[in-house]
């Protein structure tokens, strides 16, 4: 058998330089943040050796920053930390209970927001509320950094556009105005400590007679991977998010939705829900917006 | 009813003695034992559902360094037919090729070999080097498939019992089973009414925590000493010796603490192969399932098919009631289909009954017991429809169950004539419970359903071991699975006077505890709580003759009270009390140490019966089920320690709403499990369930001491009907086929 390596740099630099060097040697590296997907995939059968290159010492990928027009959320924050955060909560409500639905609460200690999308499963909870919240991925490499869209960087499922040397920093997301507001919901069997069967995102600007001016759509488990439908967004455009429109809307996402049938729901069921869920994602996102109790 | 009776010390609710090491980590389980020099065991599992092995070749794994010895069917000695008793059924040869394959593989997952390795990663790894040729046969996944006229045939030597004439093919169908009384078809001809349907549930894990695991280690002289984690050690010993051929004695089974059994761990897997392999490696091996193997090589429930059809007079009174019932054995015969059947129209007085039942093989793995092991299969399907009974007639559901239900003098559909039962009561108080009549909203539904389940007595053994200071040793044989430590503690102090502090109950192994059968079917608080009791008699026994040797009185001359010696009423003795301290303290001047001993084979477990009553909320959306309400009734007998009778009652409700729900085994086309984990196989987790309130009803059974009836099987038996029940009332359409999933709930609202 071969042996395992585990590298914990403490900043970036040194972080690349790792990356760089197993790059040339041609040997496996893998990065690790808090580790509740990656020790589940090893135990689960690739188990095959590679160096783990610990990211959560570095401390961009550590800075949650609300300073200007954008938020920046460090790519190996974890999921408590984002629901302890009120500002965050205040600016990002559907994002954060995204965070809050992963896991349980000795998960949500460990997994991170950057780790989730760079998993990228199809269903994974985080990535339909960064979606519908136009987030920016904020990518560090030898050369210098880059931004990509965060429907750009999910690629397929478990895969992601980090190119080798590569690493996420963190996320980069527009600051909503007093006008927009999120929401995410997912659909599980049971009441937590599962996977999502079907999800949707959906972030909401209202202008000040309550007509929706703009609007995301965005859902998951329903396709390889997670789904923008500006079908759905342009169908709560210009409403004032009344019934026919919320129908509408899910109406765009069932039929953008590719599902397919699994152990964990079938095609049919998840091509109908997910339209109940985008239904009910909008309305709470417009009633936040609002003001009103949910 | 019995009256009323003043106890001190049962139905308290004292802290149990092997609580501290649970919940502080300190307990051993299973998989805790370890030795010096110890090695791992794997097994090698089938990656088809159906095959014939060709050929094994361990050659190559055998010269792997670190690799000590490796093992396929052929190393084990051939074992002949006999049943093996006992709750989980079944026969040794069966027993024997569902630890190792021989000839041909039955299951994805069926242990085709085993190696034991320097570490168990080692042996992981060294299973890559075992070739097996297999030629695949087709897999035989359901009962439809499996009854087919056209079947591939699991067991050529397999000829449907009870059939007559003897058939002239082979079948899966292991053998049918009937059961009757009076005349069915005039039964039919009296009813007002008469409504039938039929009813399927899947094939369920009973999801113990704890995975299988053992450690063992043979000596050169042929004893093995066996740690492991099961419900019964004696019946472990007996299933290693016949599969091993060896002697009873040469084995020597010691449990440890267990992590949940439910009746899965009444059944022998990994034990024997280790014995193996620590005889051919000279060294103590370990072997520890995954919770991957569990699923796919423990043995689950039976999945079933119920086709059943009731006939009422206008007022509600039964005229007749038939069923057809097919359970999956699994991969060898032996379903429950026999308790399935016998308890399926027990809770109901009706003249005129049919019941006709088929085992039945499939390629999953054989099935084991899952508390009241048939029942729940058999009830949900009877319960549905008496629910839909009591909507055509437009009568109360627990009204339409009080004009038929079976009382004491009744006969039951089994056999014998009911002694005091507590069903009555249990509907009563279901009718006055606030649960049953509190207001539902839009989108909710209230369900109710009665189960049933005979009890076990069996055999036990105990002794009791006065200190010399006057506390209190027990001595027994059950593996404390719900809290029996305490209950023996409780009935032993009750017995003698002593306070519960002063009692200490140890469960001992195979070379320290008379022969007990196994922690199952209800029976221990009840056969293993009479032999203490009657262990702790005989100590009175001998602490009033010590006491009548000390005051030079004749032994009918002392009385036993309050854990002291006194003399009789009327009996002119100037003395003072001996308590069992002083008498302890002086043992040794009046003929040496008490010890007290008692073995039985228990008669007369009362038989359980319940009545649930469940509150569901479902998204018309979603098919998504909440329960928001449940509510669990049960005749206890004498709830020696309520809190854990009432955990019983929950434990059984959280199982069975479970199965109503979520909980299946889901298979792709070429047989391969593809939920085998907790993720996706879901079973309730804490936020899922309601406060599960819990009502203990009391009825006595004359055949115990202290009145006890079983309480550990009931429970699972009526949630699911009670479930699906709820879902009927809440959504307006019956759906018969479990489990009640989103999708399957959903598909219902849509399609009506």
């Amino acid at each position: 058998m071969g042996s395992f390596a585990y590298a914990a740099p403490d900043n970036l630099a040194d972080a690349l330089a790792v990356l760089e060097q197993h790059k040339n040697a041609g040997q496996r590296i893998q990065i690790f943040a808090g580790g509740t997907d990656v020790l589940v995939q090893l135990k689960a059968g690739d188990s095959e050796p590679r160096t783990f290159l610990d990211v959560k010492n570095i401390r961009e990928t550590q800075t949650i920053s609300l300073k200007g027009d954008s938020a920046f959320i460090g790519a190996t924050i974890v999921c408590a930390q984002l629901y302890e955060n009120l500002a965050l909560k205040e600016m990002f409500p559907g994002l954060i209970e995204s965070a809050d639905l992963i896991g349980s609460t000795q998960i949500q200690g460990k997994a991170t927001l950057g780790g989730n999308l760079c998993n990228a499963s199809p269903a994974g909870d985080t990535i339909a509320a960064l979606y519908a919240n136009k987030a920016i991925c904020m990518i560090a490499g030898k050369s210098g950094s880059r931004e990509l869209p965060v429907e750009d960087f999910v690629t397929g499922v478990g895969r992601n556009a980090l190119k080798p040397g590569e690493i996420l920093l963190g996320l980069k997301l527009p600051k909503p105005n007093a006008n927009t507001s999120d929401a995410y919901l997912r659909f599980i069997p049971r009441t937590e400590m599962d996977i999502a069967v079907v999800g949707a995102g959906v972030s909401i600007t209202l202008d000040d007679e309550g007509v929706c001016v703009d609007a995301t759509v965005a859902i998951s488990a329903v396709a390889v991977t997670t789904l923008l439908v500006p079908e759905a967004a342009q169908a709560l455009i210009g409403s004032s998010v009344d019934e026919v429109a919320l129908q509408a809307a899910a109406q765009a996402s069932s039929a953008a939705a590719r599902p397919i049938s699994d152990k964990r729901g079938t095609k049919e069921f998840r091509r109908k829900v997910v339209g109940v869920l985008t239904r009910r994602a909008a309305l709470i996102a417009a009633n936040r917006v609002k003001g009103e109790a949910e | 009813m019995s009256e009323a009776v003043n106890f001190k010390y049962i139905g308290t609710r004292p802290v149990r003695p092997d609580g501290v090491d649970k919940v502080t980590g300190r307990a051993n389980y299973g998989a805790d034992a370890n030795l010096p020099g110890m090695i791992h065991g794997v097994v090698l599992r089938s990656p088809h559902a159906h095959a014939i092995i060709k050929k094994i070749d361990l050659s190559q794994v055998r010269l792997l360094d670190g690799i000590y010895a490796a093992v396929s069917g052929n190393d084990f000695p051939e074992v002949s037919s006999g049943s093996m008793g006992g709750e989980g059924g079944g026969d040794y040869k069966d027993l024997a090729a569902n630890i190792m394959a021989r000839n041909k593989v039955l299951y994805h997952g069926h242990a085709v070999a085993a190696v034991a390795a320097r570490t168990r990663e080692l042996a992981v790894e060294a299973l890559a080097l075992i070739q097996v040729e297999y030629e695949i046969l087709d897999p035989v996944m359901t009962l439809d498939a499996a009854m087919a006229e056209d079947a591939a045939i699991l067991d050529e030597s397999m000829f449907t019992q009870g059939v007559d004439p003897k058939p002239k093919y082979p079948s899966n169908i292991a053998s049918r089973i009937e059961f009757k009384r009076g005349d069915i078809e005039q039964g039919f001809l009296e009813a007002d009414i008469i409504v039938e349907s039929e009813f399927r549930t899947p094939t369920v894990h009973q999801g113990y925590i704890e995975p299988h695991a053992c450690l063992a280690s043979i000596n050169e002289g042929g004893q093995a000493t066996l740690w492991c984690s099961t419900q019964g050690h004696f019946d472990v010993r007996a299933a290693s010796a016949k599969v091993l051929n060896m002697d009873l004695c040469d084995i020597k089974v010691i449990p440890s603490e267990i992590g949940g059994g439910f009746g899965g761990k009444t059944v022998v897997y990994q034990e024997p192969v280790a014995i193996l392999l620590s005889r051919i490696s000279g060294r103590p091996v370990k072997m520890v399932m995954d919770r991957d193997e569990v699923f796919r090589a423990s043995g689950p429930a039976s999945a079933s098919h119920t086709r059943v059809k009731i006939g009422a007079r206008s007022d509600g009174t039964l005229t007749a009631m038939s069923c057809w019932m097919a359970f999956e054995a699994g991969a060898f015969k032996g379903s429950a289909i026999m308790p399935g059947a016998m308890c399926i129209f027990t809770p109901y007085k009706v003249a005129n009954f049919y019941i006709e039942g088929f085992d039945v093989v499939v390629n999953k793995p054989k099935v084991a017991a899952y508390r009241a092991p048939g029942a729940p299969q058999a009830m949900y399907a009877c319960e549905s429809l008496m629910d839909e009974l009591a909507r055509k007639l437009e009568m109360d559901p627990l009204e339409l169950r009080l004009v038929n239900a079976v009382e004491e003098g009744v006969q039951a559909a089994y056999g014998p004539k009911f002694n005091a039962i507590g069903f009555r009561e249990c509907l009563e108080v279901a009718k006055q419970h606030p649960n049953y009549t509190r207001a539902l909203k839009e989108g909710q539904g209230r369900g109710v359903a009665a189960g049933f389940w005979f009890n076990v007595g069996m055999q036990s053994s105990a002794e009791v071991h006065i200190n010399e200071n006057g506390t209190v040793m027990v001595i027994e044989g059950n593996p404390d699975i719900g809290g029996s430590r305490a209950s023996m503690a409780l009935m032993a102090a009750e017995t003698l006077g002593v306070p519960y502090e002063k009692v200490r109950v140890v469960v001992a192994d195979t070379e320290n505890a008379g022969y007990t059968n196994v922690t199952g079917g209800s029976r221990v608080t009840f056969a293993t709580g009479m032999a203490v009791i009657q262990a702790a008699q005989d100590i009175i026994s001998q602490a009033k003759q010590r006491a009548a040797a000390t005051w030079e009185l004749d032994e009918d001359q002392v009385d036993w009270q309050n854990g002291h010696a006194i003399p009789m009423p009327g009996v002119n003795a100037d003395v003072e009390p001996l308590s069992l301290a002083r008498i302890a303290a002086n043992s040794g001047r009046t003929g040496g140490p008490l010890l007290g001993r008692a073995s039985l084979n228990a008669k007369g477990a009362g038989p359980g019966f319940s009545v649930n009553i469940a509150e569901v909320a479902v998204d018309r959306e979603t098919g998504k089920t909440d329960v928001i309400g449940f509510t669990a009734i049960q005749d206890a007998g004498k709830a020696i320690h309520p809190a854990y009778v009432e955990g019983q009652l929950q434990g059984g409700a959280a199982q069975g709403i479970g199965w109503a729900l979520n909980e299946e085994y889901i298979y792709d086309e070429k047989g391969v499990m593809q939920n085998a984990g907790f993720l996706d196989y879901r079973i309730p987790v804490a936020s899922d369930l309601p406060k599960i309130d819990t009502h203990i009803v009391e009825v006595a059974n004359t055949a115990h001491p202290y009145g006890v009836r079983g309480v550990g099987e009931t429970p699972i038996v009526a949630p699911l009907a009670a479930v699906a029940n709820a879902v009927r009332d809440a959504i307006g359409v019956r759906i018969t086929e479990l489990p009640l999933s989103p999708s399957r709930v959903l598909e219902s609202i849509d399609g009506a």
